[in-house]
């Protein structure tokens, strides 16, 4: 392993991070809710309760690079996927994380803040299995 | 009201998305590749998280309502199943292969690439998948 100095942009990702804390501790404290989005966006398409709160927290989400661009041009966003990588993907993301009741923000931010056993796990799952993917396709595929 | 918090708490939760550089799919399987040139940027995004959001979580657990009296929704089970970590396996293969996860991809999905468009579809047909298989084992 080595550092990569330069894409390492600790100050911006401390405080996009602080941001994203700050949503969910807004979003726990008036809404009593979890800000996992796969959760809220997985109950949105079951027809669970609190449909309004929910639709409303996915539009806020959607908007945020329209509110973006009125400030400033939008980050770079670089896909290295192709199409049957993404379309596999995103499958892989929808069924595990619904199994999984959690995702980066439900399990990764809100649950580990909560200090709860079961998001910690769901998190070292997930976190390693990404890094074991990408050591797979990178290093033994050379995809 | 509450329609207007939840609206808020989306709004800066993707505008945070976007700053900490997460919407970008490269930067996280930047972070992902530990074997090779690594990134470490999201490490200090979930610390920054973590930290802004322990203390309204430490408050929220000791609530029976929120500020604005809705009830507080925290999850009580602490079993560690098959179901649990099953799926989080599978969640970290897809976020592995793509670099994006369900928050990132909400919040780009306007960005006018094709790519992300086709990575929501199929994630929402996952999710469908999901809740059709649940239907299925419990009639």
């Amino acid at each position: 392993m080595t550092i990569d100095w330069l894409n390492f942009t600790p100050w911006s990702a401390l405080a996009g991070g602080v941001l994203i804390g700050l949503a969910a501790g807004l979003f726990v404290v008036c809404n009593g809710r979890i800000a996992g989005i796969s959760g809220v966006l997985g109950s949105l398409l079951s027809a669970g309760e609190g449909r309004a709160e929910k639709a409303l927290f996915v539009l806020g989400l959607l908007l945020a690079p329209v509110l973006w661009s009125l400030f400033g041009r939008l980050p770079v966003l670089d896909f290295q996927t192709g199409w049957l990588g993404l379309l596999s993907a995103g499958l892989l993301v929808g069924v595990g994380t619904r199994y999984g009741s959690g995702c980066t923000s439900g399990h990764g931010v809100c649950g580990i803040a909560r200090l709860s056993p079961r998001s910690l796990a769901a998190t070292l799952s997930f976190m390693g299995a990404g890094f074991a993917t990408v050591y797979v396709l990178r290093h033994l595929l050379g995809a | 009201m509450r329609t207007l918090t939840a609206w808020l708490a989306g709004l800066l939760f993707g505008l945070g998305l976007l700053l900490s550089g997460m919407a970008n799919p490269a930067k996280v399987l930047g972070f992902l590749d530990l074997a090779g040139h690594w990134d470490p940027s999201l490490v200090l995004v979930m610390v920054g998280a973590i930290a802004a959001a322990a203390l309204p979580f430490t408050w929220a657990k000791r609530q029976q309502r929120s500020v604005l009296g809705a009830p507080m929704q925290l999850p009580t089970s602490r079993t560690l199943d098959r179901r649990l970590i099953g799926g989080s396996l599978l969640f970290g293969i897809g976020w592995g292969i793509a670099g994006i996860c369900p928050g990132p991809a909400l919040a780009i999905v306007l960005s006018g690439h094709w790519q992300i468009l086709l990575f929501v579809l199929a994630m929402l047909a996952g999710m469908l998948l999901f809740n059709a298989l649940q239907r299925w084992r419990t009639p």
